[in-house]
């Protein structure tokens, strides 16, 4: 057991942190590491410039999707650099979270499964930023039931026909290409009639309408598909075997969101340290200490975890369903941890704009960001799920619908 | 970095995972458990033949000279098994105790006879209500001679000898504490066991009058020592914990399958399986954490303090949880004497309050969590 770099590990980490230190976009940063989950906004510059531009000066000096091969884009590093680097790039590294789905879903899919002349052109310019992808999964009737979706496709020719609609996708109004999960046999049970592709985003026939969300801003849309046109060429895997490639995308999308999701702890604790109550500092207030130490120890124990799961990871492991545990901790913690710093605030707790808010409104946004984290990639009660079954081994959830012709299975719960 | 066990140690741990499932059943648990023994001298014997009780001992005090990673690993097997023998008392507190402060003829007398087995030795901290803290050590120490009462104190019935606090000093601050090595078996002690949450592990209260003491480290300095021999044992023990929270939810999840309900296995209904999930978060959570102070104790470094305290409560709370939805699991059968459910709960629940309770050690947390954000 040991947490001290190796000489080759202390080396990296120089190299590193130089190299950041003479390119990162230091102007931005006091303005993101005060940014909290749900607003990461710069005030004077558009987010989404600065952030392709930081990882394409990333991707040219060798330091963008770094555990990606040499020859997509990446650098071939081992997982514990990987950790090193997100330790170095500190701040930065909120940045690259408009890329997340692309690095962390779609392009360990399209390793995994597309042609090697398409992985080779189009692995690169995603890694680099330069094409931002988006995960067209989710629809109205197919959430965390994903193999309920409806989307249709038809061969025609060596062409796709698609038709049909995705909701929740996020991104998908400023990405070039998108992984798309469709129904290719709806006479079939559900999990064996599905066929993934990758697609222009910009094809004929694609229209994406941004969601308001509950929140207030807009980060994700709806798109729907009209007469869309795939080259037979774009599919990921074999027709029909689409369930078989998207559990490669969810289980890269719970590491991916799993260890990039944040607690709110060192908010709470850095506002906790310094907030005075009624009775004296808060931090010496018996209450307060018993909430925060209990806050503590989970966001330690969710840090460490991660890094048992590395080691394993460097040792020749997979990354197996054990990494739900993450984004299940820290959802409800965040949301637990933003609804008490405004307890802490009193009746000022409600105002949330960020000029007149206290801490700029970071624990507002903060709460109204939080259900979407304890949603996006798998429900609290799917993770639950998986963690019992794949895990622990407990018996599936009976399946009403599992031997029945999609066709046939009902689609309202009432009337 | 390298954040697993070695080989090694993961080895050593199998060997006691084995060792352990043969002589500590739960039958012969429960023979302690019943009152038909005070503590498993078979097992206890057994344990020193097998180098489990000097792991952490250097050799030339009669130990292995292992390493502190190694004692980590025996801890949790004690701990998944419920163990009923005085390890923790002995190993983690009275031989951490010796290590830190005592001199060399204090250490050449006990920690050989700790590590073969021969001594029990114990920490004599509490004097009834309240957590760790120099004011509530009432107990006097003058001229070497000590008189108050302790309780409890664990495994006191069974112990050789203790490491008391006791008041050199008038005011209630650190200074004012210092320890001292008690031979229980000589003149001025009078001990009485008392019941308590888990009989598979004693409790006594300990009356020293007039009694002859040596002192353990320099005069004054007993608070500071104390603070470093409770922030390894927190360490130690947490890894009971972890144990013990990997049992209860093992026991939990075998029986989720083998009993059915409505036509099902149990572990077929969502609110058993969510259960059992967040039993295995809470376990892992404190598994990690513990590995963190598991590192800390080993190197001996500068984060041990913090570490070693969100090790206590990440595992307290895990074993508390696990324990206690163990039962729930279990149903009527798990509210039986019969089923081994309720060994766990009273375990879980007397460790809970060993070292101090889990508030005691959320303010040390916050504490120390401070003073390194100050540094
Ligand atoms: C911020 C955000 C971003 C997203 N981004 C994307 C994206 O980029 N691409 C994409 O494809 N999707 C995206 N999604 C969609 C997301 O994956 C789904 O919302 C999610 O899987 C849940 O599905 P649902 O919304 O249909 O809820 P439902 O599946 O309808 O769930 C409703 C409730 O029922 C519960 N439930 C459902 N099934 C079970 C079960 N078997 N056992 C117990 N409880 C159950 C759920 O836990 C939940 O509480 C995003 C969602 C959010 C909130």
């Amino acid at each position: 057991m040991n947490f001290d770099d190796t000489p080759q590990e202390a080396e990296f980490r120089a190299t590193a942190r130089a190299w950041i230190a003479a390119n990162a976009p230091k102007q931005y940063e006091e303005e993101l590491r005060k940014s909290s989950l749900g607003r990461t906004q710069l005030k004077n510059a558009n987010i989404l410039d600065v952030a392709k531009a930081w990882q394409k000066k990333k991707a040219d000096a060798g330091w963008a999707c770094l555990h990606w091969p040499m020859e997509y884009g990446g650098r071939g590093a081992s997982p514990i650099e990987r950790v090193i680097w997100q330790q170095e790039e500190g701040a930065f590294g909120k940045l690259s979270h408009m890329f997340i789905i692309g690095h962390g879903m779609c392009g360990p899919t399209m390793m995994a499964f597309a042609r090697e002349e398409h992985k080779r052109s189009y692995l690169p310019p995603l890694a680099s930023g330069e094409k931002v992808w988006c995960q067209l999964f989710s629809e109205p009737a197919g959430g965390s039931d994903v193999a309920g979706l409806r989307t249709r496709a038809e061969k025609d020719g060596n062409d796709w026909v698609i038709n049909g609609q995705k909701i929740w996708t996020s991104g998908a109004h400023y990405s070039d290409y998108g992984i798309l999960l469709t129904r290719t046999d709806p006479s079939v049970p559900k999990h064996k009639g599905l066929t993934m592709f990758f697609l222009d985003m910009k094809s004929p026939g694609v229209e994406v309408r941004p969601i308001k969300q509950a929140s207030g801003a807009s980060d994700f849309n709806e798109v729907y598909f009209t007469n869309v046109r795939i080259p037979d060429h774009q599919r990921l895997g074999e027709v029909n075997d689409g369930w078989n490639v998207s559990l490669t995308t969810l289980m890269n999308e719970r590491s991916a969101i799993g260890a990039g999701v944040s607690t709110g702890f060192p908010e709470l604790f850095d506002y906790c340290s310094n907030l005075m109550l009624e009775d004296g500092p808060a931090i010496e207030n018996r209450a307060v200490r018993s909430k925060l130490a209990n806050w503590a120890v989970k966001a330690s124990g969710l840090r460490y975890t991660s890094m048992r799961a590395i080691s394993a990871l460097s040792k020749g492991d997979r990354p197996g369903p054990e990494n739900s545990i993450g984004k299940l901790v820290a959802g409800s913690m965040i949301q637990d941890i933003a609804s008490y710093a405004l307890d802490l605030q009193g009746g000022a707790g409600v105002v949330s704009g960020a000029e007149d808010a206290e801490l700029a409104g970071r624990f507002q946004a903060m709460l109204l960001r939080a259900p979407g984290t304890r949603v996006e990639g798998g429900t609290d009660e799917i993770m639950r799920n998986i963690i019992a079954e794949r895990v622990l081994g407990l018996p599936g959830d009976i399946r009403v619908d599992k031997d029945v012709p999609f066709n046939k299975i009902p689609t309202k719960g009432r009337g | 970095m390298n954040f697993d066990f070695s080989d090694d140690q993961k080895q050593l741990r199998d060997q006691a995972r084995k060792f352990l499932a043969e002589k500590c059943s739960p039958k012969a648990v429960r023979v302690v458990l019943d009152g038909k023994a005070p503590y498993d001298k078979e097992l206890w014997k057994g344990l020193a033949e097998m180098g489990f009780l000097g792991v952490a001992i250097p050799e030339e005090f009669g130990g292995a000279g292992a390493g502190h990673l190694e004692l980590c690993v025996i801890a949790e097997e004690m701990g998944r098994t419920n163990a009923p023998v005085p390890f923790s008392s002995t190993v983690y507190l009275a031989a951490e105790a010796l290590l830190i402060a005592g001199s060399d003829a204090q250490k050449k007398k006990w920690l050989p006879a700790i590590a073969s087995g021969e001594a029990i030795g114990t920490l004599a901290l509490f004097e009834g209500k309240g957590n760790p803290s120099p004011k509530n050590v009432k107990l006097t120490a003058a001229n070497g001679v000590l008189n108050g009462v302790k309780k409890p104190v664990a495994d006191g019935a069974i112990a050789n000898f203790a490491v008391v606090a006791a008041r050199t000093g008038s005011g209630g601050r650190d200074g004012d504490i210092s320890l001292f090595l008690v031979d229980l078996k000589a003149g001025g002690v009078e001990v009485k066991s008392l019941t308590n949450l888990d009989p598979t592990r004693g409790q006594a209260e300990i009356t020293f009058k007039d009694c002859r003491a040596e002192p353990l480290g320099p005069a004054g300095e007993g608070w500071s020592i104390l603070t470093q021999v409770l922030d390894r044992a927190a360490v130690l023990c947490a890894f009971e914990q972890v144990g013990g929270s990997d049992r209860a939810l093992e026991m939990g999840r075998d029986y989720a399958l083998d009993r059915i309900a409505f036509g099902r296995q149990i572990g077929s209904f969502q609110a058993v399986k969510h259960m059992l999930a967040d039993m295995y978060v809470s376990a892992t959570l404190a598994r990690s954490n513990s590995y963190y102070g598991a590192w800390a104790l080993s190197t001996n470094a500068g984060e041990l303090p913090e570490a070693a305290a969100a090790a206590r409560i990440s595992a307290t709370q895990a074993f508390q949880h696990c324990a206690k939805n163990n039962i729930q699991v279990h149903g009527g059968m798990g509210f039986t004497w019969e089923f081994d459910c309720h060994m766990y709960y009273r375990r879980a629940n007397a460790m809970a309050l060993g070292l101090g309770s889990l508030s005691y050690w959320e303010d040390q947390l916050i504490d120390r969590m401070r003073k390194k954000n100050a540094a």
